[in-house]
Parts: structure tokens; C-alpha cells; sequence
């Protein structure tokens, strides 16, 4: 008998009698759930700005990072550019990206997490290899819980998605919080309030 | 070394007792405080276990739809009876694939399976590139955390190790400048891998798909740029939907550091263009453990470590007494599944407080555990020689009113003529942390019958 067939049937003979799944309702609250989606956010370390105009990313964005450095942008601004296609690029081209805009599908407010999924993205890693990360996020798009979030997006609509909530981070050395461990230094989030 | 005698070694330092003591309480604290800002939290907690009974009793079901549709999401999809079959698998990928270098994030199942060991001794270099995990790599030693693997060190240490192995300044202590050096470190490790292995924080029966939770973005580095990804889980990982992802998503990280979620919950669900996924799903006791109706529960933890956190034992005694990869009470329940002769003092490593189950966001009943698993290891003859010719003396002295009588009074007259031998930490353990009282001029027993004469 292959492992597999010996695994399954050892938990089917040592299983219990079936219990029933819960119901899944939970309490919601829809007040203040952009003041609670900033806030929250702002306390894991990240840095919020709320616009009225797709133009304001990219002059914030040089303001803040120069353009000396390579900057990759995914979302479609009102500048008539395309997003830059780096499908195919190797890891040690995409390790030079300086800056990586990219647009959130949905944020949750308890959390401050952002899902973005992999079409928003252009190349899996670069959300995480950019040394600094801009997330562009439809205020409309904040959700109060992750109860909420599941049900609305299809997690398994693109072979990757993530919910990013903040910068990288570690703790690991005496449990002091550095900001900057493998994935970005940092996350500025454009709320865009049109 | 049992857990008693690691534990006496680890206290020898004092201070560093202390402080480890004082900050994973730190770490209780913030579990509580981010608890409280959720109204629905005794409620989540609730459903959460109830989640994973439900799971545990139709998991044959659930496993067999997860492979089904992992497969035709394109994800390769293994079956591992132990570890070493586990380890086995894991090797045959990496030499079909021709690389001799492995980047890989943390995974608690791997350690179980002693699998770095393993591969180096056929000649594969494992790179740990979760910060805490690289820093015990470096200095040979294992994680004595599931969630922060080198909380046993202090930054001298870190600085210490980073200088030998890393180049770092000598006498460097700031965490800053030591994590800035394992990033620019690892992130060359990164760029050149060919081959990435995670865990598997939750698998996802009806999608086919696997998250994977970190704060330091290590598991995404890694799976995204090399060209073949291997995730390793236990049965144990399933869950039925994508919504019930809402409840664990919502506990994970508050319970285990008071985040209200790890930076980073990465949804996999198929491979890149080129790229090979494959999952490798273990038993490894597993399915044993589903057979013992006291000790199933078990399998609904979700490695969140808030019960070592909370545990006064675990505070005071450190990650490494516990000779088992997964520490904490968790450890210590999970353990005599693997290895009764080897664990067995493992459930006597508690004080029965109940701290762990009331914290536990599966609603483990941990405590209840740790104490039936010590009358299963009695009873099976585990239990140490001196506990049992103890136990025995305990019971002929109490179980007979007269020795009982004629034991106290020699007890009282021993304490009073001969202190020392009460004070004598060699003969008296209870001595080693306390301070014997005075011994009473007469028994309770004595004084009720003089004083009811009294009145």
C-alpha cells in the first residue's frame, strides 16, 4: 500500500464520528472604518496619504524617493503610461527595484492588511524584493474585518495573492522591532478618494 | 538530560532567567491587549476549535479533495508516512533538480523531521533564512521558540555569532545593524537559489492552496524567485474553505506576538510559468495521535506559541530543556505521541496552572492533556524509579491512619532536633526555592481533639 493510501485509511479508521461546522456570523461594525483601516496601519508602520487624484502618486513618490533609483510602477496613472512589464525578468534584475507601485484590490480595516493579488503585481516577488513598497488603495475598497475580506474576494482566482499589512519586520534579536527584514523598508499607501 | 536537570542548568544564570521570564510575559501581555480590542474574541476562539474538531472527524475526506484540486492547480502533491520518508522525498526533488543549495523559510514540521540534518549528511546545504532561525544555524543550535526561534539569546550573543560568521563589527550589539547584516547577507542566498522550501501555516481543502504567514517576507523571497518551491505540512494543516481563513487569520498573530496579523499571509495556489510547486503532506504520528480520543485535540494547534508564552514553567526553564522541536505545553503533549520512552518527562514539565488552555485560540485543553499523558506514562511504565518507590511510600503512609500518626510525630520531632536535614537541598528538592516553615508543636489532629474537649 502506497503512504498515501496508508495515511488516509489510518485517519478514516481513527477518526471521530463527524461534527457539524459552526455557523460562521459575526458581529460588524461599519463605523469609522477608514479612520480604524488608517490608524491601525499607521501603528504597524506604515505611511498613509489620502488623494483625490491618481496624478498626486508619482509626485509624492519622487518627492519622497528621488528618481535617481529604479522604479517600477504597476498601476495604470493618469500619465498614459503603461505598467512596465517585468513578467520575465530574473530575480538579480528585479534586486535593483528601488520602488514598486502596485495596486490593493481590498483593505481590512482591523488589520490594516491590504490584498493584492498576483495580476497586480506584474512579477510575484516584487512586492517583497523592492526596497520600498506603494500600495495605491480605492478608499471605497476598506472593508471593517477579515471575515468580510474572504467574502469578497476569490482567493484562488490568480495562483497567488497576499495580504501585506506594513513593511517587513522582525523582532527576532532580543524581541526589538527592527522595520526592514527581507521584504520592503517601507509602505506608503495612497487612499484614493474619488 | 531530562527536562528537570536542562532546566536546573538553565537557571544557573540568574539574570538571564529573568530576563527571558519577564519578556515572554511581555509577549503574554500584548497577546491580551490585542485580544480585548476584538468583541467577538471568546467567540472566534469557539468556532475556531470547532472548526478543526469538525475538520479532524471528515480529514480523510478533506485531505483527499485537497490533493485533488492542488493537483489541478498544477502543485505536485507527495505523501510522507514519517519523517524519514518526509526527508526521502525532499532529497529525490533536489537531486532530479541537480542543486546542492536550498533557501528555506521557517517550518517547525521540518525541524520535527531533523531534515537539515539529514540533507547535509548527503551533501545539500539548507540556508535558514527566518532571522532567529539563521542566527541558531549559525551556532549549531536548534530553535528553542516555534515562533521566535532565538529568544533563549541575548543581542551579545547575536553580535558574537554575526562577527564570526558574518563579519559584522566586533562588540556589535545594536539590532538594527545586526538585522541589517543577516538581509544583505540572506538576500544574496535568495537571489542565487534554485530551490525554496516553506511550511504550510493552513491548506485549503475546497481551493487546493496553502498560506504561509511571515513577518520578515523570508517565505516569499524565497518561493518567488527560485525556479522550484517545496512546501511541507502535516495532515493537521487542512482547512475545510478560504472563509474559514477569517477565523484563523483573525487569531494567529494576536495570540502569538499581539499583531493584528503577521505582515505578510501569502496565498498559494499555483506555480509561476517554469516554476515546480510541490507539497509534501506528512503523518509522522499523526494519524495515531487522531486514534486517541484524550490526546486528539492536539492536532487542532496552529503554532501560534501563546502557550509557551503564558507558561511559567516554559518562562523559567527555556526552549532547549524541552530535547523536543516543538517546546511549551504543546510540546509536551505532542511529544509522547512521537517518543513515550524519550518524552516521558516532558507532561511532568507543569504545574497543572491552566494557563496554556485558557489563552490557546483552538481551545486545546492543554492542561487536561498534560495530565492524563502522565497516567498513560505510569501506567505504561515510564514513570522514574524514584517518583514511583515515592508514590508508593505515599500510599502505604496514607492509606494507614496509624504509620500516618506515628510518620507525623517522627516528621515534627525530625524538623525540630534535626533542621538541616529538612534545610539539606541534596535530601529535600521542595528546599532548593523555599523556606521550610517551623515545625507545629502538634497535629491538626491532635490540637481538634484537646481544643473539642474544651469547649
Amino acid at each position: 500500500m502506497s503512504s498515501r493510501d496508508k495515511i488516509v485509511s489510518a485517519v478514516k479508521g481513527n477518526k471521530p464520528a463527524l461534527i457539524p461546522l459552526p455557523l460562521m456570523d459575526w458581529q460588524v461594525s461599519t463605523e469609522n472604518t477608514t479612520d480604524t483601516f488608517i490608524k491601525t496601519l499607521e501603528g504597524i508602520g506604515g505611511t498613509l496619504y489620502t488623494i483625490a487624484d491618481l496624478q498626486q502618486v508619482m509626485h509624492k513618490v519622487l518627492e519622497i524617493h528621488g528618481n535617481e533609483k529604479r522604479i517600477v510602477n504597476q498601476v495604470r496613472l493618469s500619465d498614459g503610461k503603461n505598467p512596465e512589464e517585468i513578467k520575465s525578468e530574473s530575480s538579480i534584475s528585479l534586486e535593483n527595484v528601488e520602488v514598486a507601485i502596485i495596486e490593493g484590490q481590498l483593505g481590512v480595516a482591523e488589520n490594516g492588511a491590504i490584498w493584492v493579488p498576483e495580476h497586480a503585481m506584474g512579477h510575484r516577488a516584487l512586492p517583497f524584493i523592492c526596497q520600498h513598497l506603494v500600495i495605491v488603495l480605492p478608499i471605497k475598497n476598506i472593508v471593517p474585518t477579515m471575515h468580510q475580506a474572504y467574502g469578497s474576494i476569490n482567493v484562488s482566482s490568480n495562483g497567488f495573492g497576499v495580504f501585506i499589512a506594513g513593511p517587513s519586520k522582525t523582532a527576532d534579536i532580543e524581541q526589538s522591532l527592527v522595520i526592514g527584514a527581507h521584504g520592503a523598508r517601507s509602505l506608503v499607501v495612497f487612499l484614493v478618494d474619488k | 538530560m531530562d527536562h528537570a536537570h536542562a532546566s536546573t542548568i538553565f537557571n544557573k544564570d540568574k539574570a538571564r532567567t529573568g530576563w527571558h521570564d519577564e519578556t515572554l510575559w511581555m509577549v503574554r501581555e500584548k497577546r491580551d491587549k490585542a485580544a480585548r480590542l476584538v468583541p467577538d474574541w471568546e467567540k472566534l476562539r469557539e468556532a475556531a476549535s470547532q472548526i478543526k474538531s469538525h475538520t479532524l472527524s471528515n480529514l480523510d475526506e478533506y485531505l483527499l479533495e485537497f490533493e485533488a484540486k492542488a493537483e489541478k492547480n498544477g502543485i505536485i502533491v507527495h505523501w510522507a508516512a514519517d519523517a524519514l520518508e518526509h526527508n526521502e522525498i525532499i532529497l529525490s526533488i533536489i537531486r532530479a533538480n541537480n542543486i546542492s543549495k536550498v533557501v528555506k523559510s521557517k517550518s517547525m514540521l521540518t525541524e520535527e523531521c531533523h531534515m537539515n540534518e539529514y540533507l547535509a549528511s548527503k551533501g545539500i546545504e539548507v540556508i535558514d533564512t527566518d532571522l532567529g532561525e539563521r542566527i541558531v544555524q549559525f551556532r549549531k543550535e536548534h530553535p528553542s521558540h516555534i515562533v521566535m526561534p532565538a529568544i533563549h539569546l541575548k543581542r551579545e550573543d547575536v553580535g558574537e555569532t554575526f562577527h564570526k560568521h558574518l563579519g559584522t563589527e566586533k562588540g556589535a550589539t545594536d539590532p538594527q545593524y545586526l538585522t541589517e547584516a543577516a538581509r544583505q547577507h540572506l538576500r544574496d542566498k535568495f537571489i542565487s537559489s534554485e530551490l525554496a522550501m516553506t511550511g504550510v501555516n493552513f491548506a485549503i481543502a475546497e481551493t487546493g492552496g496553502f498560506v504561509v504567514c511571515t513577518n520578515e517576507g523570508n517565505a516569499d523571497m524565497g518561493a518567488h524567485l527560485a525556479n522550484v518551491h517545496i512546501a511541507s505540512m502535516g495532515i493537521e494543516k487542512i482547512i475545510p474553505k478560504a472563509e474559514h481563513l477569517g477565523v484563523f487569520l483573525r487569531l494567529l498573530a494576536r495570540s502569538a506576538t499581539g499583531q493584528p496579523i503577521t505582515t505578510y499571509s501569502s496565498h498559494f495556489h499555483k506555480p509561476r510559468t517554469k516554476q515546480q510547486m510541490h507539497i509534501v503532506i506528512v503523518d509522522n504520528g499523526r494519524t495515531v495521535q487522531l486514534g486517541r480520543p484524550d490526546f486528539r485535540n492536539s492536532l487542532k494547534c496552529i503554532r501560534c506559541a501563546a502557550c509557551f508564552n503564558t507558561c511559567p514553567v516554559y518562562r523559567r526553564s527555556g526552549g532547549h530543556s524541552y530535547h523536543n522541536a516543538v517546546a511549551g505545553p504543546i510540546g509536551s503533549i505532542l511529544a509522547p505521541n512521537l517518543n513515550m520512552r524519550e518524552n516521558a518527562d516532558l507532561p511532568f514539565a507543569s504545574t497543572l496552572c491552566g494557563s496554556c488552555t485558557n489563552v490557546c485560540p483552538v481551545k486545546i485543553d492543554l492542561h487536561d492533556q498534560l495530565w492524563k499523558w502522565r497516567q498513560v506514562l505510569i501506567k505504561e511504565g515510564y514513570g522514574s524509579i524514584s517518583k514511583k518507590a515515592g508514590m508508593n511510600v505515599m500510599n502505604t503512609i496514607l492509606s494507614n491512619p496509624g504509620i500516618y500518626n506515628f510518620m507525623g510525630k517522627i516528621g515534627r520531632g525530625m524538623l525540630r532536633a534535626m533542621p538541616w536535614i529538612a534545610k539539606s537541598k541534596s535530601l529535600n528538592p521542595w528546599y532548593k526555592q523555599r523556606e521550610m516553615p517551623n515545625a507545629p508543636a502538634q497535629s491538626f489532629k491532635t490540637w481538634y481533639a484537646t481544643n473539642r474537649k474544651k469547649s
